[in-house]
């Protein structure tokens, strides 16, 4: 056991570090608009221009190729220096992977580069009205149309679905096969007059996620990603990603914000509160849990490929946190802390959705019950 | 970075796991715990394999090996549920090596890394202080102020404790003379629980084990009541639980050897949060069982009252939280 870096490590650390203070932008802009939007691709095209976008994808493909480790660093120094997200979030974890691991030459050449300069922005079109947690009942429909398909449905929750240009789409293109089988995963391209972005309002009053109305748009052959039939095996990749992408640098952000309450706390004069006091102990605990159970799985992935059972609870323990964690912060911080333009009331009303988004927190743990502990399916 | 056993650690993990399951099956741990006895001719067998002197130098007789090797063993040791003297004999020897002099050392850890002469120490349980293990030790390390003493078994009345858990014994003990030791004791109470925490940790995981293994077997309304998800989605959270004590034990455990200026908050975050998680899982555990959980004839209970009294023990979580909220700035 060594929780220490090693030499090279640090090494990317301290370069890492250094190329932060001279280049960190200030915060970003709030209110979830085009100003937001424009800072954060901004911010993006600076990491790019010096190699810092595509930290984990390999070298070949405009990325750093770092290991596992120093892409937990990388999270993690991003976190704190308070840097902002990039633009395009979606692109740079999930499309730019599925791409690498899935797409064809002529896919790598075309979509990569834009992914990360942000050029591109990409959204994630997996959720449907009727199909959210049981997304293989996705009823999208894509039909064969001369040189490629026709794709006709209705997506929601689409995130940036309204900057995106290209959104990774899952449809049916088999009616007649069991419902995991008939699943594609195409590319397709959201500036076409037959896609209707229409934003939804979220409760804390930005709108990041859109309805999408699609009526026969369409999706050349060469935009299909890992075969007709595939969809789901590679809609899988990408949610994989983005829970892998968690952990680390998410105990980071916690830990960010845990001291921003501990200020609150002491500004407030509830410092000495002996329940205040329990309360952040606990949520100082569940933080460093989190770290520690993310280092935990970190080890298992080098060494065997996956992370352990440990891994398989961060999503768990990091939304349940976050929730905990504001829920004291607008408690202790009084009708101030709940005032409309408040950042607390904006952090308290954005992590009502971290159990929610990226997989539920009830159907986490019927993973962790079926795939950890082998309990027997419902059904 | 590479937060793992390595492999020697896990050939004292698998050892352990074995051996300790031979010696310590169900109903020989029922035995031992109905009759509130340890059994010495299995202690004379753990000494023999050397781990009561598992992480005291080698200068004073010990394997020279470190807290994460400790916890390795306080986890199996918790995880069978196992009656023996091995923790308070290892909190005694680490007061004795941390805070004692030259003199005590000599005279005192050669014996308790052997197990042939055992020690034994006092521990903080709110509201009186209770010693374990003490019957039958060579020497007892008491509380003193902020320091602690050693006093001859001789010199010191002792009654037992009639506690829930009759898996350890525990003691009230008096006396009023004793010879101080030199030193800071602060950094082997934190050891100890550190080693503490990492026994509830393995109390938890058998208790998970086995709700889990009666969660896949037994049937109601046609099917397994694993596949409920109240069941499910419980045991899922008691892993949840057990893992993220573990963590926080683990990394506990390395900072005691490594980063010993980080162990002060390390250790009391694992203690305040193992404790919860034994409790709460085994809490947990006997829901899944049903009725049957509540029988004596079960061999869940032992867990259960072993995780509430070693929960009090080393500080109990609430006062563990409130250094964490001390050290975390507040
Ligand atoms: C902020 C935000 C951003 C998002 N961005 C995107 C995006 O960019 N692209 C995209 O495709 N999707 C996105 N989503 C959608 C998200 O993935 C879904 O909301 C999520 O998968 C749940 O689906 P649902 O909303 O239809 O809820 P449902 O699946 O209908 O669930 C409703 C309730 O039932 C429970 N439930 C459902 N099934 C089970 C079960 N088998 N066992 C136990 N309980 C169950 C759920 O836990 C939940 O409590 C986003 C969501 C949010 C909140």
């Amino acid at each position: 056991m060594d929780l220490t870096l090693d030499q090279q490590e640090e090494g990317f650390r301290d370069e890492l570090r250094a190329w932060l203070e001279r280049n960190h932008p200030g915060p970003a802009p709030r209110g979830g608009d085009q100003a937001q939007f424009e800072f954060e691709r901004e911010w993006q095209r600076r990491l790019h221009a010096d190699g810092w976008a595509g930290v984990a994808w390999p070298t070949e493909y405009g990325g750093r190729g770092a290991t596992l480790v120093e892409q937990a660093i990388f999270g993690e120094e991003l976190a704190r220096a308070k840097a902002p997200r990039p633009a395009n979030v979606l692109g740079l974890v999930m499309g730019g992977p599925v791409v690498i691991a899935h797409g064809s030459n002529e896919q790598k050449e075309r979509f990569l580069e834009p992914i990360l300069s942000a050029e591109e922005i990409w959204c994630q079109g997996f959720s449907e009205p009727e199909s959210g947690s049981d997304l293989a009942s996705l009823k999208t429909r894509a039909v064969r149309d001369d040189g490629g398909w026709r794709i006709s449905g209705q997506k929601v929750w689409t995130t940036f679905a309204h900057e995106a240009k290209w959104c990774m789409l899952v449809a049916r293109s088999d009616a007649e096969v069991p419902k995991h089988k008939g699943l594609t995963y195409f590319l397709l391209d959201m500036e076409q007059d037959e896609i209707d972005v229409r934003p939804l309002r979220q409760i804390t009053g930005e709108a990041e996620f859109n309805e999408l109305f699609i009526e026969g748009a369409h999706v050349p052959d060469e935009n299909v990603v890992g075969g007709i039939g595939n969809g789901w095996m590679v809609a899988i990749t990408t949610l994989m990603n983005e829970r892998a992408g968690l952990g680390a640098s998410a105990a980071l952000g916690l830990s960010n914000t845990l001291d921003e309450l501990i200020e609150l706390a002491r500004e407030r004069g509830v410092a000495g509160d002996p329940i205040v006091r329990d309360r952040v102990a606990r949520l100082k605990i569940a933080t460093e849990g989190l770290r520690l159970g993310a280092m935990r799985a970190l080890t298992a992935t080098m060494k065997v490929g996956t992370p352990g059972p440990e891994g398989s609870i961060s999503k768990l323990q990091w939304s349940s946190t976050n929730q905990a964690l504001t829920e004291l912060a607008v408690e202790v911080g009084g009708t101030e802390a709940l005032g409309s333009g408040s950042l607390w009331a904006y952090r308290f009303l954005r992590s009502r959705a971290n159990s929610i988004e990226g997989g539920t927190s009830d159907v986490l743990k019927n993973i962790v019950a079926e795939r950890v502990l082998g309990l027997p399916k419902l059904r | 970075m590479n937060f793992d056993f390595n492999d020697e650690q896990r050939e004292i993990k698998s050892t352990a796991r074995e051996f300790l399951a031979s010696r310590f099956p169900p109903e020989r741990v029922r035995e031992l715990a109905e009759s509130r006895t340890y059994d010495e001719g299995l202690w004379a067998e753990i000494c023999e394999l050397g781990w009561p002197g598992i992480a005291i130098a080698e200068r004073h007789g010990g394997q020279g090996l470190g807290v994460v090797e400790l916890v390795i063993l306080e986890e199996e040791l918790g995880y069978a549920c196992a009656p023996t003297p091995f923790l308070g004999n290892a909190y005694g020897g680490a007061l004795i090596e941390e805070a004692g002099s030259d003199e005590q050392r000599a005279s005192w850890l050669p014996g308790i890394a052997s197990g042939g002469a055992r020690g034994a120490a006092e521990v903080d349980a709110d509201p009186e202080p209770l010693v374990v293990d003490a019957e039958g030790a060579s020497i007892l390390a008491l509380a003193e102020g902020e320091g602690a003493k050693l006093v001859d078994p001789g010199d010191a009345r002792l009654e037992r404790l009639d506690l829930i858990d009759t898996t350890r014994a525990c003691f009230r003990v008096a006396a009023e003379d004793g010879e101080p030791l030199p030193g800071d004791a602060f950094p082997a109470a934190n050891r100890a629980a550190v080693a503490l925490s990492a026994e509830l940790v393995g109390v938890a995981q058998r208790a998970l084990d086995m709700a889990v293994d009666y969660a896949k077997e037994r049937e109601q309304f046609g099917r397994p009541i694993g596949a409920y998800q109240a069941v499910s989605h419980r045991l899922a959270e008691m892993l949840w639980d057990v893992e993220e004590a573990r963590s926080l034990t683990y990394y506990a455990g390395w900072c005691a050897d490594a980063e010993p200026d980080s162990l002060p908050l390390a250790a009391s975050m694992a203690k305040a949060r193992a404790s919860d998680a034994a409790a709460s899982v085994t809490h947990n555990a006997l829901q899944t069982f049903g009725g049957i959980g509540f029988t004596w004839e079960h061999d869940l209970h032992f867990l259960l009252k072993r995780a509430r009294v070693a929960g009090r023990m080393l500080g109990a979580p609430r006062a563990h939280r409130e250094r964490v909220a001390a050290l975390a700035g507040l």
